[in-house]
């Protein structure tokens, strides 16, 4: 079963290999900060150390002494820019050098332009600032932070879910529980570092980023910088790791840019690790109260999710992942609430799963302890749980085979071997533990556009502006190519990562291989629409065939009646040597500006919870199996099964590396990841990954993945639910649930470490 | 990272002479103005964060001295010469069966990468990594003596428990040391004063008020060589390492044992203790408590909480305590059972 490639069932495309995947483990895939460019300089960032205040005066002398250093932009070295705004191409309002007040910790003060990279490092370290400082608030619970209701704050929750009298159903249940749950911050740390490369040819700019957000990006920047986004291009045709931290686009690209300018040269700034951790985004910590009521009998009747995240003191970022936790089951009744606590800290953005992962962490951990209070098996009690419609809006579900998952992982896993009285199993000086937890993700789509080619020769190149951030969707969007073209993939090449390419939505969202497909589908089915009338037509090589069902096969287009023709053949009747056909995809329900605003690089998002037919989710079930050391109480995963219903799957290989990848991450949630916040300064602690640890090959034994084939038409053309962000949903959870099961702790803080379960 | 003046000597005696300003008298080695690398996987790190400033570097690996490169074993003891690596003193076999203490201490620390570019002596002079140490803008009596310490109130989950000072709690977080000092090991140094040797328990110092003084060295004297020796308790050694994941982190906390039984009685036990204490931390008083005892579940509890007696909890790190007893316990009754 583990294995790289699993063998497509019904409905799932096969493992083709990524078309990317050499030139990555070989060395010899660019990245955005590899481009070699002619007489680059090189800027190294400064920034502030201090969470709150403002810089009274700026210590440049000793930077600028340093041989080599050509300019240092700080402030009223962007006055001629716009601020950068926050929204869903800008990462935040903070607009480090247009303004001396200090927002956070580790905020830009100043960049540093030198001849070498060495002398722009050694300048920026010193930068000196004298602030008048402020005592920051740090986080939940600090003096001074500001709480607000969420709903309505951001496009992420516009209102409360909510749904029957929840508090006369949780006053009555008979068996309930009420209990509080967290999450930590967390940062990406994409091993690929940011960078911003920024080059100037008269007027016509350049920028070397990684971004999951081309399109988005050169229209923002262009506003900061007040130029025709026509004279600005964004290029990032690979990217080392994303995960969100390169969907939004930070101060720094534009403050690179106005360097590039100033010095008249090309301007490379990769920051370091440690900037990272406050020049970008991260995931906030949450906190959660949870109540669920429910009968004797097991059946939910109340379900109350309450939330609190942290946001930095100009912008309203909300997660709010009560739109699908309210959607999860059959409670009854629901009533959410979202709060966000503004503290003096970097905006927070999108990571991987930003609402799903910490609100359904909460949920679930709560559900396994409910089947505890009601003596339950936890997949039984969500078995029975299991709703007809979704509870907020009664709509039904485009599909759901959640059932089918957690039978297909418990089969996998063993579970029932699992004997269900806590810390009963045990081998050695180890107890063992096993847990479960559900997986969802909302399936959504945006507007985008392909361009696709096919030559005499059997040549296809197909072009979108999406992003390949690692999921493997340029060998998806190749593939849709070459299914319908009936062409090898090896004669198909996919350009991706350029805004001078057919907009594309920010890949974000896990919306990507359903958007992308969809418009190379189309683009592929005009292409095939041209020649099949070339074909069949009176003086074509497919005459008299006209009522004949046509497909291309293999460089053929073969009629149903069995005769065939060459494609080469088919062009040279048509006496062309290429046809290459432009297509906007739209989803279902899109406004009649969504194209326009493509364009505009706004993606217009359809499908979740916001489709008036229906609600669309993929589900899946994982299992973990723990051990925990009954005397030093360290805590080891040899296991893990997930099982997962995605719609149609390209292929099974890139497939199984995202939900494998994500539940890996998904350990790393639960016993690993956190950083950590000196409360007095507001300040990041442990700013590498020496001491932000994330699991290493050591910590993953066997994880495997189950593809369950599901089908379903409603969600876009292609088929396919958006899977990327669906692995990590709920690991953390199926960890806590088996920790408990080992140890009779119910840890509901993450990280869960020895701290926890030593005294 | 500053600009530095980076030299080779090749002879010992050359190292020596070039390290020999007048400073080298007064400062600490990581304080002076030259300052030795060998494997830079600790230095060059701290170069880059700004935290250490030498202003110029005497490389070590181009000294001409064969026996700096050598692990020389014959029955009483094991002598490794400074430079030699990590990795090779980790996978080396006889090291293995003679002592399994000395090989898994280093076997468990860092990653691949790091033990074939480190350096015995680099390791056993590695700097701590307490993170408020690390970053130039926080306070701290290592970096900046008298700035105060942003550990003590601050984030000091990692910090250490045991010969805590009210001015500096940083951990020592080496492994390699907690065997070698369990083990009574001899570090051979030669300066400007001529070779001399140290007992491994004096090598390094206790924070006190001058957290920045770390080790007994003069800033010219040079390592040359550890000696371990050997004896009835060799054999039955064994290094256990609890941390946050099972490879590439440093101990939450360690215990070094070996131990010469006479059937269940314990004749004498040699225990170190990682992760939890300032400096390689030797137990004897959990040594005390077990000699001439059976070792069983009780005494080797008993043992672990002498050990632990005069410890220091701050905010985060309090869980080191029962951590620290758990894991003595736990190696001990594992190196009793050990089949040698
Ligand atoms: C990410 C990471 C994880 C790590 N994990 C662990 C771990 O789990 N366990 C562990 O024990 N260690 C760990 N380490 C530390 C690592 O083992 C040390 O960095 C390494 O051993 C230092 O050796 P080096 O030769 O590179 O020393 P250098 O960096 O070259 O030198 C370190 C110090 O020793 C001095 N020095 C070096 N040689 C001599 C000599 N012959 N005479 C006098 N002075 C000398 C130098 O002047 C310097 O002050 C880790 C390091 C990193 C970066
Ligand atoms: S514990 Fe020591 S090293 Fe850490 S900040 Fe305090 S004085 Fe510095």
């Amino acid at each position: 079963m583990n294995q790289a490639a699993p063998v497509p069932k019904e409905n799932q495309g096969q493992p083709v290999v990524r078309i990317d995947g050499r030139l990555k483990v070989t060395g010899q895939a660019s990245y955005p900060a590899d481009i070699a460019t002619a007489n680059v300089a090189y800027g190294a960032l400064a920034t502030s150390s201090i969470a709150r205040g403002k810089v009274s005066k700026l210590h440049t002398d000793d930077a600028r002494a340093v041989p080599g250093v050509l300019d240092i932009i700080t402030y009223g070295d962007m006055d001629q820019t716009d601020t950068p705004k926050f929204g869903n191409t800008g990462a935040s309002s903070i607009a480090p050098l247009h303004d001396k007040t200090i927002f956070h910790d580790g905020q830009i003060i100043a960049l540093v332009v030198a001849e070498t990279f060495e002398a722009a490092e050694e300048a920026s370290m010193l930068i000196r600032a004298d602030y008048e400082d402020e005592p920051p608030s740090a986080s939940f619970d600090s003096k001074g932070v500001k709480v607000e209701p969420a709903a309505g704050k951001s496009p992420m929750l516009q209102e409360d879910v909510k749904a029957g009298d929840f508090d006369a159903a949780y006053a009555s249940a008979a068996v309930k529980i009420d209990q509080k749950y967290s999450t930590p911050t967390q940062h990406h740390n994409p091993i690929e570092l940011f960078s911003t490369t920024a080059m100037w040819q008269g007027d016509q700019l350049t920028v070397h980023e990684p971004s999951q957000n081309v399109t988005g990006w050169k229209i923002e920047l262009a506003r900061q910088l007040k130029v025709d986004p026509a004279n600005v291009r964004i290029v990032s045709p690979y990217v080392g790791g994303a995960f969100g931290s390169k969907g939004p686009m930070t101060a720094r690209t534009a403050i690179v840019a106005v360097a590039a300018r100033r010095v008249g040269r090309p301007v490379r700034c990769v920051v370091s690790r440690m900037q990272a951790f406050n020049t970008q985004t991260y995931r906030a910590e949450t906190r959660h109260r949870i109540r669920i009521g429910a009968s004797k009998d097991g059946r939910i009747t109340a379900f109350g999710h309450e939330g609190w995240e942290v946001t930095s003191r100009p912008d309203p970022y909300v997660v709010g992942g009560t739109s699908a936790t309210g959607r999860m089951y059959n409670y009854g009744s629901v009533l959410t609430h979202v709060s966000v606590v503004h503290a003096d800290r970097n905006t927070p953005g999108y990571m991987r799963s930003p609402p799903e992962t910490p609100y359904v962490y909460a949920l679930e951990n709560a559900m396994d302890e409910m089947a505890v209070a009601l003596g339950m098996d936890p997949v039984e009690f969500r078995r029975i749980n299991e709703p007809e419609r979704e509870p907020i809006g009664g709509k039904p579900f485009s599909s759901r085979s959640l059932v089918k998952c957690y039978d297909q992982a418990a089969e996998a896993f063993g579970w029932s071997k699992r004997n269900a009285v806590v810390g009963s199993m045990r081998e050695g000086d180890w107890l063992v533990g096993m847990g479960c937890a559900t997986a969802i993700y909302p399936t959504a789509s945006a507007p985008c556009a392909a361009r696709v080619r096919l030559t005499a020769d059997g040549q296809v190149r197909v072009q979108c502006g999406s992003h390949e951030i690692g999921t493997g969707v340029r060998t998806v969007a190749g593939q849709m190519a070459a299914e319908r073209l009936g062409i090898g993939m090896d004669k198909i090449s996919v350009e991706m990562g350029d805004s001078a390419l057919p907009p594309a939505p920010v890949s974000g969202g896990s919306i990507s291989t359903a958007s992308v497909c969809s418009a190379v589908l189309k683009a592929c089915d005009a292409v095939r629409a041209k020649l099949f009338a070339a074909a069949v037509a009176g003086d074509g090589p497919l005459a008299g065939s006209g009522n004949a069902k046509l497909e291309m096969e293999q460089e053929k287009i073969v009629a149903s009646g069995g005769k065939s023709a060459k494609l080469s053949d088919v062009f040279k009747a048509m006496q062309i040597g290429a046809i290459e056909e432009y297509a906007e995809f739209a989803p279902k329900g899109s406004t009649p500006e969504a194209l326009k605003k493509l364009y505009a690089g706004q993606a217009e998002f359809h499908g979740g919870d916001q489709d008036k037919d229906s609600v669309k989710y993929a589900f899946g079930a994982e299992f973990v199996e723990v051990r925990v050391n009954s005397y030093t109480r360290e805590i080891r995963v040899p296991r893990v099964v997930g099982a997962f219903a995605a719609g149609r799957i390209m292929n099974t290989r890139t497939a199984r590396s995202q939900l494998m990848g994500g539940m890996i991450w998904g350990i790393g949630q639960a016993l690993h990841e956190a950083t950590e916040i000196d409360r007095r300064n507001a300040r990041y602690v442990n700013r590498d990954l020496q001491d932000y640890l994330v699991p290493v090959n050591a910590d993953i034994k066997q994880v495997d993945v189950i593809l369950v084939p599901e089908v379903d038409l409603d969600v876009n053309p292609a088929g396919v639910k958006g899977l990327g962000e669906l692995g990590n949903v709920g690991t953390a959870a199926a960890v806590a649930s088996a920790v408990y099961h080992a140890t009779g702790k119910r840890i509901r803080d993450l990280p869960i470490r020895i701290d926890d379960l030593i005294s | 990272m500053r600009p530095f003046l980076y030299e080779r000597p090749t002879s010992v005696s050359a190292a020596i002479a070039m390290a020999s300003h007048l400073e080298a008298r007064h400062v600490a080695p990581t304080q002076a103005n030259t300052q030795f690398i060998a494997g830079g996987t600790n230095l060059a790190d701290y170069m880059k964060l700004g935290v250490a400033q030498p202003e110029r570097l005497l490389d070590l690996n181009e000294l001409a001295e064969p026996a700096l490169r050598q692990i020389e074993t014959n029955d009483d003891t094991i002598r490794f010469g400074a430079l030699v690596r990590m990795g090779e003193a980790a996978d080396n076999n006889e090291v293995r069966r003679r002592c399994p203490l000395l090989a898994d201490s280093l076997k468990f620390a860092a990653s691949g990468q790091l033990r074939n570019m480190a350096s015995l002596a680099g390791n056993i002079l590695q700097r701590t990594r307490c993170e408020y140490f690390r970053e130039t803008s926080w306070p701290c009596n290592k970096r900046e003596p008298g700035s105060g310490c942003a550990a003590m109130e601050g984030v000091n989950r990692q910090h250490a428990v045991l010969g805590v000072s009210d001015a500096c709690i940083a951990t020592y977080h080496g492994d390699f040391a907690q065997a070698l000092i369990a083990l009574d090991a001899v570090v051979e140094v030669e300066g400007r004063r001529g070779p001399r040797k140290i007992p491994f328990a004096g090598l390094h110092r206790l924070p006190g008020d001058t957290p920045n003084i770390e080790t007994d060295l003069a800033a010219d004297e040079v390592i040359v060589a550890i000696e371990v020796p050997l004896g009835a308790w060799s054999r039955r050694s064994r290094y256990l390492k609890i941390r946050d994941r099972e490879s590439y982190a440093f101990a939450l906390a360690s215990a070094a044992v070996a131990l010469e039984m006479d059937g269940n009685t314990v004749r004498q036990a040699r225990i170190a203790l990682g992760g939890v204490a300032t400096v390689p931390w030797r137990a004897r008083a959990a040594e005390d408590a077990l000699r001439g005892n059976a070792l069983d579940d009780k005494t080797a509890a008993a043992a672990a909480e002498a050990a632990f007696a005069d410890a220091r909890p701050r905010e985060h790190n309090a869980f080191k305590i029962p951590l620290g007893k758990r894991t003595l316990v736990r190696a001990l009754l594992e190196t009793r059972d050990m089949k040698v």
